[in-house]
């Protein structure tokens, strides 16, 4: 026993140091699995106090992109009603459907306080957390295109596990063509994100528009993502499809997230008829 | 002594600070930033009792981790750098023993602490990389990222120590 005491007194520096190293690398090992909610995040009071403080110094920076994008949003969206006006002039309505008129995503528009972009595995911090009812995987856009997926979530911030991160897998399809794919990011230019797993009957073309497939419960059909740059197809199959991003990842501003009211009923039956 | 610990904790707020709002941000080249973080181990005075380096440093660590959502790989590689701190400083000093109450890393010749601060960012900066992309298939945005940062984080830890310390005479 004595031994033992002597041996630890005399190898405690190393001992030290051994514990810590084993604690940041089980905190590493925790922060690439996706299925783990992360212990160290930005989303706590202090740093999300301190970035939130920071961003309202330094808002006035983005003003004008964020102004032109809100106005061509606002623009976009005019065009939209007025399109569907008609339509529901030559519509006659005869039966009132609840499924129909129920609303399945509801949009909550939120702050990014602390953007990253240009390390392997980047995370946003926004400025809105619990209280405001986000909750983790949740889905993060802006008028231009998809952001990211809420990672954790604390009172009044949550993170966000942005696109350019290596554990982001985003099901995403073509416009006008229904073949699904998976999108993600090599890690190398912030403006451009990859798409694997389209099938090889699929017909692609550079300048395709790439939208989001709406597959899972997290983004709705047809949220905008990119378009292609140029893909390389062989053996008959396609590699290396580049996507041209339609957001500019490094002036990001206000964001809106998304919650999916049917999710929970989706998840459920999904269960189900696995279990089957 | 007291002075000297209230030095050290306005150092390393200042280091924490500095480095998740601005050197964070840098974005050099479009995606270069330094590590500046690396003064603590560089600038922490030599004492016999060491424990206290590797304490501080792991709290840096997760400090610098929590506020740029990066898991533990700061904190693995500044623990990693503040336990070989001493031996790197034996190898390239070429002494074994110190004055501990009056070394301070400014009295080295400026080619040796220029040699000091290339070998603790170079490793940081290793061990940070390797740990985000996390897969040895990825060594060459590994290497190339390692090179780029510890570069951009020597020349900027170079010139802050020779600003802001000063000689013991």
């Amino acid at each position: 026993m004595q031994q033992l005491f002597y041996l630890i007194r005399k190898f405690r520096y190393f001992l030290l140091f051994l514990v810590l190293e084993i604690i940041a690398l089980i905190l590493v090992v925790q922060n690439h699995s996706y299925q783990q909610s992360k212990f160290i995040n930005s989303a706590n009071f202090i740093s999300g106090g301190i970035y939130s403080k920071v961003s309202s110094i330094t808002d006035f920076i983005n003003l004008k992109s964020e102004n032109q994008r809100l106005s061509e949003e606002n623009n976009q969206l005019k065009n939209w009603i007025e399109k569907n006006k008609l339509v529901a002039k030559n519509k006659i309505i005869s039966q009132i459907d609840t499924s129909i008129y129920a609303q399945k995503y509801k949009y909550i528009s939120a702050k990014i306080i602390n953007n990253n972009y240009t390390k392997r595995n980047n995370f946003l911090t926004l400025n809105k957390g619990a209280k405001q009812n986000l909750k983790i995987d949740l889905g993060v856009v802006n008028s231009k295109g998809v952001i990211g997926v809420i990672k954790s979530v604390s009172k009044n911030y949550a993170t966000v596990l942005s696109i350019l991160n290596s554990h982001s897998k985003i099901n995403v399809t073509i416009k006008n063509d229904n073949h699904f794919g998976t999108l993600f990011w090599n890690g190398k230019d912030y403006n451009i994100a990859q798409i694997s797993d389209i099938p090889r009957q699929a017909i692609i073309k550079k300048g395709d528009t790439i939208v989001t497939g709406g597959k899972s419960a997290i983004f709705p059909k047809g949220i905008h993502v990119g378009v292609i740059k140029d893909f390389k197809f062989e053996n008959n199959q396609f590699k290396e499809i580049n996507v041209t991003l339609f957001n500019d990842m490094s002036a990001l501003s206000y964001v809106q997230v998304i919650m999916n009211y049917q999710k929970k009923e989706q998840k459920t039956l999904e269960q189900n008829t696995l279990n089957e | 002594m007291n002075n000297l610990i209230f030095k050290n904790i306005i150092r390393f707020i200042l280091l924490v600070l500095f480095q998740v709002l601005v050197f964070n941000h840098i974005n050099l080249f479009g995606y270069i930033n330094p590590f500046i973080y690396i003064g603590w181990v560089l600038l922490f005075p030599i004492r016999k009792s060491k424990n206290a380096l590797l304490l501080t440093s792991f709290f840096l660590g997760i400090l610098i981790d929590t506020f740029s959502d990066t898991g533990g790989i700061h904190t693995a590689a500044i623990v990693l750098i503040a336990y070989y701190r001493l031996p790197i400083l034996e190898l390239v000093t070429g002494k074994t023993d110190f004055d501990y109450v009056l070394f301070n890393v400014r009295n080295l010749p400026l080619n040796k602490l220029l040699l000091f601060i290339s070998v603790l960012a170079f490793l940081d900066s290793f061990i940070v990389f390797l740990l985000d992309y996390f897969s040895f298939s990825d060594i060459f945005p590994i290497l190339s990222n390692t090179i780029s940062t510890s570069i951009l984080t020597i020349i900027i830890s170079f010139f802050g120590i020779l600003l802001f310390t000063k000689k013991h005479k």
